[in-house]
């Protein structure tokens, strides 16, 4: 057996939680240094286990670092986890955010116990959803993760917090009661709850008892919710404004990633025929999604509810790649989900960075920051420029492999006129990117803010380690797409490519 | 004669009367306490020593003392054990009658777990009467205007509810001629098709059953007496009432429907009235929780939405067939994990009223500040009441929705599913009180020794079957065996 790599690796922050919370007598200091100790550690881990991953051809579809133990007899239910091509990067990523998020939190001022507390509980239960391989173990991580992000939504955010959070938590809970029902009927018809068993065994046996198509998209709305899809994003803005920095952290960069991997693991792998049956819906979604969102996103004031927003347009360019169903669409969306999760990541650690130190929000009172706070802003403009899909930064290679897969399936009907209409989203991308650029750091100069902190060593620290990693996979994007083949390519099998 | 097959019952009988007796004796009257939980625990050792008898019927087939009977009594027992724990401090409210108190509780006890092991209907109807009876005087213990009005509503509806319920045995003795549970099944299976078809009086029996055990379990339309009796009655009375007298009914139905009208026409027809109640239950239950600020109250219509999921579990069996445990071993792992829940939130609810003196929510504002141990406990037993892992609350729904999923009831488990979104909502009500409210005042608020005994107790149960549920559902399914003659 040897040494559980993903069992620690997922339950070190858990543990760690319950330290928190139910040592008393912890001081501040060293509740911090053992929520980033585990989270390093846990990030560590993952480190190891992407580094010594077998990316060897017959590697292709194989679950590694598996662990698989009998957990309740009577509902043949197992603890199964394991990685394969798909999963690692995300797991990867959520415990590289994990850690930054706790140094991140590191100026929280009220209720830091409770708060680190849930805050390492929210990283257990994202990384259960993308290790699990059991359906019911799967669907258990996706509804833990309702709670912790409740509290931190609603105690240490902003503005309307309380309705965003219940917000949130109904948005949620409605789409995962539809996802109890569709994996209740997919327990019954497959007679399994092992993720791995169902997609090799494919669709023949699914067919008996209740119409695949109804499983398949009652499934797919807890994901849609999630992702988010319009017409269901609205909770979307609210949460991620409202939000503490490290929870929008969380939520923009790896939450709303379990929609997208969701929908590639359950919905595309199990019901490879209903997919293709229904993608066009999906995709049109997809490109509304992204124009919709960009254009929404043109107009806001708010500096964080701008960012909030970006993410409904760059979650389009997902959901354009999964449902194209072809091999490199569906590499480039999962190298997407990825590049996101760093970028818009590091762009709400900034934006609420820049609203801590100078005090304000709306964007129109900005102007003129980059005499002031020179690191800020280079990194934020980074970041922007990722955003925006500037060669050399991991949004180029992202957005450009889904728009070259998307335009070159076969698929899907009419592909090629969607990815153009796709690839319109990039200019309005590249207009609200740079005007919000403008606005804040450019421009005369204002008094006001004479006296505005720049990013101290600490918020350089995570700020270099998001850039590095921004440019590490945009320079050399094969670091994860050679993984990511591994994990697409039975799934692409299934669909007959 | 067995009579040793029935020690557990004589146990609690007997020690009820010593508790009266004591309580004319003594001073200290925390030793009745004591000697009610002892009773408890002999009495649950002795039940326990029973289990895998598997005696069908004893004193001329009237009790059935079979494992699905000690699953109920062990559970049965548990409630009472941390009802009676919760009951230390709160009896100081009423200087007098401590002794009855108790000896009540064990007598209500008494009569549940004869409920849960009667093979014949009239056994069941006196086993019935001897728990409502006593759970009525427990209800007006406070003997202020609330909890007289309480009991009062609780007594008449009773009353009602078991006119209706034994004119409905009558009528099924009127068609079968029996009233052994498995002698009606042996003449109804004898009947031919067309002549059940035809016979309105059988169905019109099993309705009028259906109704009284409705008002046992909190279903609607029979769920008037609820949040009355609930607000009124004393909190660890509530609590029972809440858990143990639902359990025992549903173990009641669970008995009688499956093995008396098993026959499949019959089962069809009571699964789907089933389905249909518990419909109407969950959503009228969570609906107008919704608005309630007392949270007595708000826990009386959430334990009329908690039946109706309970009953999504009486319509799978309607629909299963004999050989398919699923349906009856789901019935009993919810109950289970609900008693946990329930007690666990109720404990809570005692320890912080018993500081306050108030059932109010809004009183409920900065309680994770002022007892930081006591709201987690009970924020966690509201995560298991909506549904959320790791807590009990969702293996039960996931264990009950599954089997009905397997017979087919999607759409059932569907209205299932939308409901508890909605409950989330009032549950979440609480726990956003809990802790983003300001406290009102800075004291904090202390609680008993034994009550945080109890808390622990139940909060453990509801997290041992959230996390590791396999145990319980073995058990379950072992009780739920026996019916497979």
């Amino acid at each position: 057996m040897g040494f559980n790599y993903l069992s620690w690796m997922l339950f070190l922050p858990a543990a760690g939680a319950i330290i928190i919370a139910f040592i008393p007598g912890l001081t501040e200091k060293r509740i911090k240094c053992l929520a980033a100790g585990l989270t390093f550690i846990s990030f560590a881990l993952a480190v190891f286990v992407f580094a010594t991953f077998d990316r060897s051809p017959s590697a292709v579809g194989v679950i590694q670092f598996e662990e698989k133990a009998l957990w309740i007899a009577p509902l043949k239910a197992y603890y199964h986890l394991g990685v394969d091509g798909l999963s690692l990067p995300l797991a990867l990523l959520t415990a590289f955010l994990g850690f930054l998020s706790v140094l991140i939190s590191w100026k929280i001022e009220m209720r830091w116990r409770e708060y680190f507390a849930w805050l390492l509980l929210l990283e257990t239960s994202i990384l259960g959803v993308f290790l699990s391989l059991d359906l019911l173990l799967f669907f258990i991580f996706w509804e833990i993760e309702v709670v912790p992000m409740y509290f931190l939504i609603s105690i240490w955010g902003a503005g309307r917090r309380e309705y965003s959070a219940i917000k949130y938590v109904v948005y949620t809970l409605f789409g995962s009661a539809f996802m109890l029902a569709g994996i209740l009927s997919l327990y019954f018809t497959t007679g399994s709850l092992s993720m791995v068993d169902i997609a090799s065994r494919g669709l023949g046996m699914v067919q008996s008892i209740m119409r695949p198509t109804i499983i398949f998209f009652l499934v797919l709305v807890a994901f849609a919710v999630k992702l988010p899809v319009f017409p269901l994003h609205t909770w979307l803005p609210d949460a991620h404004t409202d939000a503490p920095t490290a929870a929008s952290v969380i939520l923009a960069g790896v939450l709303i990633k379990m929609g997208g991997y969701g929908m590639i693991r359950l919905c595309v792998a199990f019901f490879p025929q209903v997919a293709q049956q229904y993608a066009v819906i999906l995709v049109v979604l997809a490109i509304i999604g992204v124009l919709y969102g960009a254009a929404v996103t043109m107009r806001q004031t708010d500096f964080k509810r701008l960012i909030a927003y970006s993410s409904i347009s760059h979650m389009g360019y997902v959901l354009l790649g999964i449902f194209a169903l072809g091999r490199v669409s569906l590499v480039g969306a999962s190298l997407q989900m990825f590049s996101h999760g760093l970028v818009t990541g590091l762009l709400f650690a900034m934006v609420g960075l820049v609203m801590h130190n100078a005090h304000e929000r709306d964007l129109r009172q900005f102007g003129g920051l980059a005499r002031q706070v020179p690191i800020i802003t280079v990194v934020f403009s980074i970041a922007g420029l990722a955003s925006l899909g500037l060669p050399t930064t991991s949004g180029f290679a992202a957005e450009f492999i889904t728009f070259i897969g998307s335009y070159s399936s076969t698929t899907v009907p009419g592909i090629q006129v969607y990815t153009i209409l796709g690839v319109l989203g990039v200019v309005v991308t590249a207009g609200y990117i740079l005007w919000m650029l403008q606005r804040v750091f450019y421009g005369p100069v204002q008094e006001k803010y004479s006296s505005m902190a720049d990013a101290d060593v600490l918020e350089q620290v995570y700020m270099f380690a998001f850039v590095a990693v921004i440019m590490l996979v945009g320079i050399y994007p094969a670091i994860l797409t050679d993984v990511l083949k591994l994990g697409i390519s039975p799934v692409v099998k299934l669909l007959g490519g | 004669m067995n009579l040793e097959l029935l020690i557990p019952e004589l146990t609690l009988a007997v020690f009820a009367g010593l508790v009266i007796i004591l309580d004319t004796l003594i001073e200290q009257k925390r030793l009745l306490a004591q000697v009610s939980l002892s009773a408890l625990v002999i009495s649950g050792g002795i039940s326990l020593a029973l289990w895998g008898g598997n005696i069908p019927a004893i004193f001329n087939n009237m009790l059935a003392v079979d494992n699905f009977a000690i699953f109920f009594k062990l559970l049965f027992l548990g409630i009472a054990f941390l009802v009676i724990l919760s009951s230390i401090d709160y009896v100081n409210k009423f200087a007098h009658f401590q002794g009855e108190y108790y000896a009540l509780v064990l007598l209500a006890t008494l009569g549940m777990m004869l409920m849960a092991a009667t093979a014949d209907l009239i056994s069941i109807y006196v086993a019935l009467e001897l728990t409502s009876i006593s759970i009525c005087a427990l209800v007006c213990f406070l003997k202020d205007a609330k909890s007289t009005e309480a009991s009062l509503k609780y007594i008449l509806l009773a009353a009602l509810s078991s006119a209706v319920m034994l004119y409905g045995m009558a009528l099924v003795f009127g068609f079968t001629g029996k009233t052994q549970l498995s002698e009606i099944a042996r003449v109804i299976q004898a009947t031919p098709m067309t002549t059940l078809v035809t016979s309105p009086a059988l169905v019109l029996g099993i309705v009028l059953l259906i109704a009284g055990f409705g008002f046992k379990i909190a279903a609607v339309p029979f769920q008037m007496w609820v949040p009355d009796v609930y607000e009124g009655a004393p909190t660890p009375i509530t609590a029972y009432l809440s858990v143990a007298s639902k359990a025992a009914g549903f173990a009641v139905i669970v008995r009688v429907f499956f093995s008396s009208f098993g026959n499949t026409w019959l089962s069809m027809n009571w699964g789907i009235t089933f389905a249909a109640l518990s419909a109407i239950s969950m959503t009228i239950g969570n609906i107008i929780a919704i608005p309630q600020s007392n949270i007595k109250r708000l826990f009386g219509y959430s334990s009329i939405a908690q039946a109706g999921y309970l009953m999504v579990g009486l319509a799978a069996l309607g629909f299963s067939s004999a050989t398919d445990i699923i349906g009856r071993s789901s019935i009993l792992f919810f109950l289970a994990s609900y008693a946990f829940t329930n007690m666990g939130a109720f404990i809570a609810i005692i320890a912080i009223s018993n500081k306050l003196d108030s059932d109010l929510i809004d009183d409920y504002s900065g309680m994770g500040r002022r007892a930081p141990l006591v709201a987690l406990a009970l924020t966690f037993c509201l995560v298991s009441l909506v549904g959320i892992p790791p807590a009990a609350g969702f293996m039960a729904k996931f264990y009950i929705f599954s089997a009905a999923v397997k017979r087919g009831l999607l759409w059932l488990v569907f209205i299932a599913v939308i409901n508890s979104v909605i409950s989330a909502y009032y549950y979440l009500r609480v726990v956003k009180v809990m802790w983003l409210g300001e406290a009102v005042s800075p004291e904090r608020v202390p609680s008993s020794g034994v009550l945080r005994l109890g808390l622990v107790l139940a909060t453990l149960g509801v997290l041992l079957l959230g996390i590791t549920p396999g145990y319980v559902m073995r058990l379950a399914e072992f009780a739920a065996k026996i019916f497979t003659f």
